[in-house]
């Protein structure tokens, strides 16, 4: 069954009769409304879901934690094999090892987070429809519990960088490096944005979760993560790639510790722009979504 | 400041029936095209009152329309009503799980619903995980948990477990912990549905006990939703029958349960339906033997009368050893009265192809109300017939009293009573 939105107006209410009432429900909110103090009131849910993220992943594993590090090494050692080995793409005249390694840690980030949070309404559509907390913590939790692996894996790619900047000298890291934390927020922003525009529209048609799997997958190539963007050549592909806003991010971070590869305000305005537009309309839809998701999931 | 705590106003929602697909979009396009031009939903008007049973002809159907009731403070509302009725859908609304169509309601104070418990368990993390996840949840900070806890591990019994992995509790440790977490929440207002049909008898009474607890010494607002009829009645003060998505009645609890109860029993005269198929002996049909003159139906006797139930069988062929099973269930179906036709001494009855009375004779002394009657014959050691009545007996008051039924308990007994100055 599904629920239907009719364009009857709650009738009328008087301001001052209203505020002895702790809450009041009613067919819809106002459209921006995040209700981000909820959100903060249920902080500790946050925490707790991240931490369920993180004990419930590698549970009866083995190798534990250690898997944060398997993935982007044994993706960086099949880029290489491919992409440097086989294909011979140029890395700028980069060690690969760190090129990749740069690539992968920065865009695995980006996926993982757009992926789990594109998924949030349908895979927590038991609990949504049994119990009510903000459901903006869901996607919150991920983009943290996201961070902290990234910092987890980011910390790898410390090291081996590291390792060049002591041993090769083709690297040239710069004072862009003081922007990570910036590019991660951004990072987490846009995926948050996007994820929240997939996982409400999804709840209706799922045709959006099909696109979106392989779509990220090919959306990787479009990125300049096995590629530096100084390889693209062709000035119309050129302004394809960039109108990609993850290529501006993944360019300045490669280029912050890298030196290779461009950085431009302009590119990165542009995805500063475009995401918070994507926020906005997320904001909007996620708002409009989660009132009735339960009814139409 | 008044002292209501919820009130509701004017409350509907409409549902779509049907299958989510093509055609889905284009009546999307069509809804969002008459808001931007300001008019009404071009399906909302269509849609009828929820009634399942008939087929209805719109794709629209309201599962709630036009519902006002207030709930005071402190007050104990029991939502009761068959399958379909709204229930489901009030509470979600109210617990803010899905959004109501029209209408709106106003709350003062938290709430905290109890749809069902544990949710959101994670079977990989350990009890004492999942008391932390699932209390913040249901709304709850980290600090009033950690003050909780030892409470709750107490309330649940599954001490020696609580470093355990939930997947490996049996589903009643499982049920036992959601419930001891969810029964800790501070809410000022509690909404609980049917969580009380699950554990064991000792813990459902332990779960009613710490509910009754939460609402009269903590004067919190509770709305319970059961079909468990004896909760009800031994939890709440005033109840909400909820019929086709509308209010029926809005009573104290006595009021509505009596109208739930008589409100699904369309024959009145003691006969039998539906007749069984091949079977060789069976009930046709009871009512109450009559001699003198009287007012009553044939299915109504006062309490502590003599009263003679006159039983129609049919036999299609020569049978042996018959025995005769007769019971009167009360309204929380509990067993009244139950005896056997060989009880006193007498032994198996042969009965002859054709038509019998059989005859029950007694005085009951019981309380007046309304019992269900059970009929059941067996052969050579065989049920072979098995009938619930439609029809239910009826025992009156022979006086009027100011007492209420709740008061009247479950036995008349013969009794003297003297006064002295």
């Amino acid at each position: 069954m599904q629920t239907v939105d009719v364009i009857k107006a709650p009738s009328s209410v008087v301001a001052n009769e209203d505020e002895e009432w702790t809450e009041i429900i009613a067919p819809r909110t106002r459209l921006l409304d995040l209700g981000l103090r909820d959100v903060w009131r249920y902080r500790d849910l946050i925490m707790l879901f991240v931490r369920r993220d993180f004990i419930s992943t590698y549970k009866q594993t083995i190798l534990g934690p250690i898997w944060f590090f398997i993935q982007p090494l044994l993706t960086t050692l099949t880029f290489i094999i491919v992409f440097g080995r086989v294909a011979k793409l140029s890395t700028d005249g980069q060690p690969q090892v760190v090129f990749y390694l740069a690539g992968v840690t920065v865009w695995s980030y980006f996926a993982q987070t757009l992926t789990a949070t594109s998924t949030v309404f349908i895979a927590n559509a038991a609990i949504f429809g049994k119990v009510y907390f903000p459901r903006l913590t869901m996607p919150v939790s991920i983009v943290i519990s996201n961070i902290v692996r990234f910092f987890i894996q980011f910390g790898l790619f410390l090291a081996v960088w590291l390792y060049y900047v002591v041993t090769d000298d083709s690297l040239r890291p710069n004072w862009l490096i003081a922007l990570t934390p910036a590019l991660l927020l951004l990072m987490g922003l846009m995926s948050l944005g996007l994820g929240m525009i997939f996982s409400s529209l999804t709840t209706k048609y799922r045709d959006l979760s099909m696109l979106l799997t392989f779509g990220v997958q090919l959306l990787m190539y479009a990125t300049p993560v096995i590629y530096p963007l100084s390889s693209i050549t062709d000035p119309t592909y050129r302004l394809l790639i960039l109108a990609n806003p993850m290529a501006s991010v993944v360019e300045t971070f490669r280029y912050a510790y890298l030196g290779s590869g461009s950085f431009h305000w302009a590119y990165l305005g542009y995805s500063v722009l475009f995401t918070v537009v994507i926020l906005f309309i997320g904001t909007i839809i996620f708002n409009k979504v989660e009132k009735s998701f339960t009814d139409t999931v | 400041m008044s002292d209501i705590a919820i009130k509701v106003e004017e409350l509907g929602k409409l549902y779509r029936l049907g299958e989510i697909g093509t055609g889905t979009l284009s009546h999307d396009l069509n809804r969002w095209w008459a808001r931007m031009r300001g008019k009404e939903d071009p399906f909302a008007k269509i849609g009828e009152t929820n009634d399942r049973t008939t087929k209805g002809s719109s794709e629209y159907v309201w599962s709630l329309k036009d519902v006002n009731f207030e709930v005071k403070q402190g007050e104990v509302l029991g939502i009761i009503g068959r399958n379909g009725a709204g229930k489901s859908t009030l509470l979600k609304i109210l617990s803010k799980v899905t959004a109501p169509t029209t209408g709106q309601i106003k709350i003062k104070g938290r709430i905290a619903s109890l749809l069902e418990v544990g949710t959101g368990f994670h079977p990989e993390l350990t009890g004492r995980e999942n008391i932390f996840l699932n209390g913040a949840i249901l709304g709850m900070t980290k600090s009033e948990i950690r003050a909780k806890f030892d409470e709750i591990v107490d309330f649940s019994g599954v001490e020696r477990y609580i470093d355990t992995p939930v997947k490996r509790y049996s589903s009643g440790m499982y049920v036992r912990l959601a419930f001891a977490i969810a029964a800790f929440l501070e809410p000022e207002i509690l909404i609980v549905d049917e969580v009380l049909a699950v554990g064991d008898a000792e813990f459902q009474k332990k779960c009613l006990g710490r509910m009754k607890d939460v609402s009269v010494n903590d004067g919190r607002t509770v709305l319970f939703v059961s079909h468990h009829l004896p909760s009800v009645r031994s939890l709440c003060e005033t109840g909400l029958l909820l019929e086709k998505g509308g209010i029926k009645l809005f009573d104290s609890v006595g009021a509505v349960l009596e109208k739930y109860q008589n409100s699904d029993h369309s024959k009145h005269d003691g006969s039998r339906s539906v007749l069984p198929v091949q079977c060789p002996i069976y009930f046709t049909k009871w009512s109450l033997r009559r001699t003198g003159v009287t007012s009553l139906d044939n299915h109504s006797a006062y309490s502590k009368d003599l009263v003679t139930f006159e039983l129609s069988v049919l036999c299609e062929h020569n049978l042996d050893k018959v025995e005769f099973g007769f019971i009167l269930r009360d309204h929380d179906s509990n067993i009244i009265v139950g005896i056997n036709s060989r009880d006193n001494d007498r032994d198996f009855i042969s009965f002859a192809e054709g038509i019998h009375t059989v005859l029950f004779e007694m005085v009951l002394p019981i309380k007046p109300g309304k019992y269900e009657v059970d009929l059941a014959i067996a052969a050579s050691g065989n049920i072979v017939d098995h009938w619930v009545s439609d029809t239910k007996l009826s025992l009156l008051n022979p006086y009027d009293t100011v007492l209420d039924d709740k008061w009247s308990g479950l036995v008349n007994v013969d009794f003297n009573f003297d006064a002295y100055a």
